[in-house]
């Protein structure tokens, strides 16, 4: 068990440095997606086959899918001429390799991490389910909300704005909706009385 | 090294490289994989912790890592969303000359 969990650590984190580093965003996205493949891995060798596949199912078929989306609506699809990398990234690179040191100081030297490895809960789909429509409902449908307001909210953002003759911004679009509006009812009045 | 203390590894691993792209990279959307690839180093804490914590049989490590799952995803929608919307307004998805939020 220890030497595949290892294996699968490797790949995850080779993959993931990979998608942070390469310059095309759609190589880097397919970097990320095997990433989230071996944090799946990692669920299901830790015995949470729900966690596993929903892992799969949220990471790799929406939010990459997603990513690349978004990538491709912003037509950054080819490496750029410039350097990738933002000013100030030698010290970014420090921090964090600061953050690692600190993380793994303590993993290593901690003793109130627990040593023995206690026996695999059953954790199946039913147990799941019944947990979430009993002690977790509350929790559930919160989310549920958040997820609504959210989608809602991303569709609103992400909207097209309306280009008028212009290239007035979406500040001048209701009213200009508005007028034309306005001026198709009194045409279609007058027209009406005619 | 018990198993524990290699997925806590291999996650603080994970959180530092997501956080270093988080911070180092210029493009907008690099920044939101690096965001993704920290939530999914705490994640997989959550699930070491509990699957190797006294109280496996509890189940509370999955919940909290199904509802963090459910929050990361509306951020990548909301935090795409805004890329997109950026982009139509100013042309570009490069933080530097993205400097003030007013159009």
């Amino acid at each position: 068990m220890t030497l595949s969990i290892i294996i699968t650590a490797i790949v995850t984190i080779l993959a993931a440095a990979t998608a942070m580093s390469l310059r095309n965003l759609v190589h880097s996205v397919l970097a990320l997606a095997v990433a989230f493949a071996g944090i799946a891995a990692f669920y299901l060798q830790l015995d949470a086959q729900f966690v596993g596949f929903a892992e799969i199912l949220v990471y790799v078929g929406a939010v990459a899918i997603l990513i690349v989306f978004a990538i491709l609506l912003t037509r950054s699809g080819e490496a750029p001429d410039q350097s990738v990398l933002g000013p100030g990234w030698f010290y970014g690179i420090i921090v964090s390799a600061l953050v690692f040191t600190a993380i793994g100081w303590a993993i290593l030297n901690s003793s109130a991490l627990p040593t023995e490895v206690p026996v695999a809960s059953d954790a199946t789909v039913k147990h799941i389910g019944e947990a979430l429509m009993t002690k977790y409902v509350l929790p559930l449908e919160i989310i549920g909300l958040v997820l609504t307001a959210a989608m809602i909210g991303a569709v609103l953002i992400a909207l097209r704005e309306v280009s008028t003759a212009g290239g007035s911004r979406r500040e001048s679009a209701p009213s200009e909706n508005l007028s034309g509006l306005t001026s198709t009812a009194t045409n279609s009045s007058l027209g009406g009385k005619a | 090294m018990t198993t524990l203390q290699i997925c806590l590894l291999a996650s603080a691993l994970l959180f530092a490289i997501g956080f270093a792209g988080a911070v180092t990279r210029r493009h907008a959307i690099l920044v939101l994989i690096g965001i993704e690839l920290m939530l999914n180093a705490a994640n997989l804490n959550f699930i070491a912790f509990w699957r190797f914590g006294p109280h496996p049989e509890m189940l509370t490590g999955l919940m909290f890592v199904i509802f963090s799952m459910a929050l990361a995803g509306a951020e990548a929608a909301v935090g795409l969303a805004l890329v997109i919307a950026i982009y139509r307004h100013k042309k570009t998805s490069n933080l530097d000359e993205v400097k003030e939020l007013k159009g």
